[in-house]
């Protein structure tokens, strides 16, 4: 895409679109897209129950402490101080009733008043 | 129709929808942001649209979408989103007992559709796949009404942010209301000791391993936070004092 062509539809775009749908849809079902019976091995089975907590907090910590691919070096982050007080909430409802909601309005109280308010 | 509508009404699809509806405020705010992305990034509405419908998958978009913007090589693009994605390849592996009962097409529309909360969600309630049939319909139920909550709230959002890319403002940081639905149903894991082991180690790695190019540190993370686990769990679980010999 050239900047002349900006907000324009054109082939090529849409030809690595697609590519990408096949991407996800390749990834998401790689292990079970052959019908051959065959097993992970034992441990690799009991190793996978912790892959789910390492996922979300591989994702969410370097979103937190790291700007531009540098980690941050002061504390005057809101992003740091909404993740505290959300993991705070949670902690303190003790996960019951609608806690992940509380976790995210929680945040977003303190991070939207930090952001845009004080530039945070 | 009468099939899809037996779906619906199954209590395991409605339950499915409830615990997904607890964490669409963050997915919608996330889904929001990625479509004013698209937008911006100087896509027109019709391959943001397509985008959105088809790729369905934030992170391997957010990183795609520079990238078309740029005119990068095709199979630069395609590559990059498939490392982006590398962590569903795992998932997969976890998902594949749940799923080798239905014929490929239907494992095909499940695994397109299981996304990184649906997956969380789904392995938190069952722990083991169903042995018997009912056991898996009401697997598959759940798996359904999660899917189906966690696709429509992302493509509204999505469609609502290429609509309105031009009027909402990107530097009030909406998007992070979904690092912080991540954040929820991550404290929500963190039942046994070994999981807030694992939480930490792959925190850290991730961290760490930053600089790795295509996001591979997400999937450096999740290796060594398991191979920790899998490791720490032949410990024995207390350390005991040495038990003195001698005469009773």
């Amino acid at each position: 895409m050239n900047p002349s062509a900006m907000n324009m539809t054109d082939g090529w775009t849409l030809g690595v679109i697609l590519g990408l749908a096949l991407v996800t849809l390749v990834t998401r079902c790689f292990f079970f897209l052959s019908s051959q019976p065959w097993q992970l091995p034992h441990w690799a089975q009991r190793g996978l129950q912790y892959a789910p907590i390492a996922a979300l907090s591989a994702v969410v910590l370097p979103e937190v402490v790291m700007t531009q691919g540098q980690l941050i070096t002061t504390w005057l982050d809101a992003r740091v101080f909404a993740t505290v007080a959300g993991a705070a909430y949670f902690f303190a409802r003790k996960g019951q009733g609608q806690a992940v909601l509380g976790t995210i309005v929680t945040g977003m109280a303190v991070y939207l008043p930090l952001h845009i308010g004080l530039g945070w | 129709m009468a099939r899809w509508l037996a779906w619906w009404r199954h209590p395991e699809f409605q339950l499915g929808l409830r615990e997904m509806a607890a964490v669409s405020p963050g997915l919608a705010a996330w889904g929001l942001m990625t479509g004013v992305a698209m937008v911006k990034s100087g896509m027109s509405p019709l391959e943001a649209v397509a985008m959105s419908l088809m790729v369905f998958a934030g992170s391997s978009q957010l990183a795609a979408i520079p990238l078309i913007a740029a005119g990068a090589p095709v199979w630069v693009i395609w590559a990059t989103a498939f490392c982006v994605n590398l962590r569903f390849v795992v998932f997969s592996a976890h998902m594949r007992p749940y799923l080798m009962h239905l014929p490929l097409r239907w494992r095909l529309f499940n695994g397109y559709l299981t996304a990184d909360l649906s997956y969380v969600m789904f392995t938190k309630r069952f722990h083991h796949p169903a042995t018997d049939a009912v056991g898996q319909r009401n697997q598959l139920a759940y798996l359904g009404g999660g899917s189906f909550f966690n696709w429509s709230s992302w493509q509204i959002a999505s469609m609502l942010g290429i609509g309105l890319a031009h009027s909402i403002p990107t530097n009030w940081g909406l998007g992070f209301a979904g690092i912080l639905a991540l954040l929820g149903v991550g404290c929500s894991l963190a039942s046994t000791h070994l999981r807030r082991v694992s939480a930490g180690v792959a925190a850290m790695a991730a961290v760490a391993a930053f600089a790795l190019p295509f996001k591979l540190n997400i999937v450096v993370a999740i290796a060594a936070a398991v191979a920790l686990c899998l490791m720490l769990e032949h410990l024995p679980p207390t350390r005991q004092p040495p038990r003195v010999k001698g005469p009773a």
